[in-house]
């Protein structure tokens, strides 16, 4: 049985999938998600962002950010970009994105909307104490809000708990990365997302949730809450 | 099929471009955004902006989805590689620059900037436009590579938009000398038929952008 070649110095072996990443990193679990789904074996590497490997600095020398994809030798950074590529290449079943150009069109701008609004708002709520933190909860409430009535009710409006029938796809891996960790956030911070306030939305993540597949790669929960304390208890209060 | 823009925005003109490489025929209806019409309300509630996108009385909003889009429902004169890494790439290289919340790309944003922070900003532009010239385009004719493609669409406000924004701010980021292959590119991209006839007017730009310098600097 052959070493596995090690990652430094660009010795990777040219077929290996290899992942870099951070294990609290939710943009990292979208893509470990999307492997595991297509049967894609791969290596995972744990990159401590507060001293970067010359890897992840060569790969994505860019932005320097986790995940990167390395294919072939090939560096993929950006994790919108890294799960389409991974549905085109390995493009079995299960399809990640739907088939339909329109219904592409909707899952692409949902995620978007997840990157730009909901994740930023509840960084935000993560980052500030006081009423600026209550102003930040009540706008994380708005940004469900729409979810819930533009995204869930008008543009996706399913019997299934997923959003792309019967198994996890593209847009429940976008957001069920960032917010199924929603237990770990309600423990360490405050409690903004519960059943009574959403419920349409928190079905959904708790569906997603309950998920074997989530469940064996969503961050250890005592391990997260500790790390985003430790965020928390960064930023002075006001 | 319509499309709603706000003149002269970047991001509205990548759908125009898309639609004319692909010789489709399409309706354009401006908005004002200082008074959105209840179509544009309706259309794209969440975001309340233009580009949109309508077929078959069905809305996409945001210009990236929109062109993806554009390129899954009509294959002629493909603006994505067939291949899954290079169209990983173009897919990287299209969002580069690429601001979150504004109406146009983020570098634009240099242009209601002064002073010393103007400095910086400047340079951390000059160091973007570095890396767009070297490891986006290369050696390449376009950023897709021989051909123009969605990338080439997407970064086109470097093309119509970057030296007016420049001229409108007193500053010169992309200095010939030191931008030979940007330069280059940028001839060959307005030549192209379908943007050549869809650049806006550079003249009534440099008015539009000195006036809204001035509306912030006053501010």
């Amino acid at each position: 049985m052959q070493d596995r070649p090690q990652i430094e110095g660009g010795m990777e072996k040219e077929s290996e999938v290899v992942l870099l990443g951070t294990w609290s990193g939710g943009y990292c679990t979208r893509i470990e998600l999307a492997l595991k789904l297509k049967g894609i074996p791969y290596e995972y590497v744990e990159e401590d962002l507060s001293n970067k490997s010359h890897s992840l600095i060569h790969h994505n020398p860019v932005h320097k950010k986790v995940p990167v994809l390395l294919h072939n030798g090939k560096a993929i950074a950006e994790s919108l970009v890294i799960l389409e590529y991974i549905d085109e290449h390995w493009n079995h079943d299960p399809k990640l994105l739907p088939d339909d150009p329109y219904e592409r069109a909707k899952v692409r701008f949902w995620a978007n909307f997840c990157d730009q609004k909901f994740q930023p708002s509840a960084h935000n709520i993560m980052i500030t104490k006081g009423e600026e933190q209550e102003k930040a909860i009540e706008n994380f409430w708005e940004v469900l809000k729409v979810f819930e009535e533009e995204g869930l009710e008008r543009d996706f409006p399913t019997k299934s708990p997923f959003r792309n029938g019967d198994t996890l796809g593209y847009l429940d891996i976008v957001v069920g990365s960032i917010a199924c960790n929603f237990e770990a956030f309600n423990e360490a911070v405050a409690e903004v997302l519960n059943l009574q306030k959403n419920p349409a939305f928190y079905s959904w993540v708790t569906a997603m949730k309950d998920c074997s597949l989530m469940k064996e790669t969503l961050p250890p929960h005592d391990r997260l809450v500790a790390k985003i304390k430790s965020i928390f208890s960064l930023h002075p209060s006001n | 099929m319509d499309r709603s823009g706000a003149w002269p925005s970047a991001f509205c003109y990548r759908v125009l471009w898309a639609l004319n490489l692909k010789s489709l025929k399409y309706e354009y209806l401006e908005e004002d955004l200082a008074n959105k019409t209840d179509l544009l309300l309706q259309y794209n509630p969440v975001y309340k902006k233009v580009p949109v996108l309508v077929h078959g009385g069905k809305p996409i909003s945001e210009s990236l989805v929109i062109l993806e889009y554009i390129e899954e429902t009509w294959p002629q004169n493909p603006l994505l590689p067939q291949d899954p890494y290079d169209r990983a790439m173009a897919r990287f290289w299209a969002k580069f620059g690429d601001d979150k919340d504004s109406e146009e790309p983020s570098f634009m944003a240099i242009f209601i900037i002064v002073g010393e922070e103007q400095e910086k900003a400047a340079k951390e532009a000059k160091e973007q436009l570095k890396i767009l010239e070297e490891q986006a385009l290369g050696e390449k004719k376009f950023f897709c590579g021989n051909r123009i493609g969605l990338t080439d669409i997407a970064l086109g406000w470097i093309a119509g938009w970057l030296d007016v924004i420049e001229e409108a701010a007193g500053l010169n980021l992309l200095e010939a000398e030191s931008f030979l292959r940007l330069h280059a590119w940028i001839q060959r991209f307005k030549e192209v038929p379908g943007i050549k006839e869809q650049l806006p007017d550079r003249h009534e730009m440099l008015i539009y952008y000195k006036q809204k310098r001035e509306m912030f600097i006053a501010s």
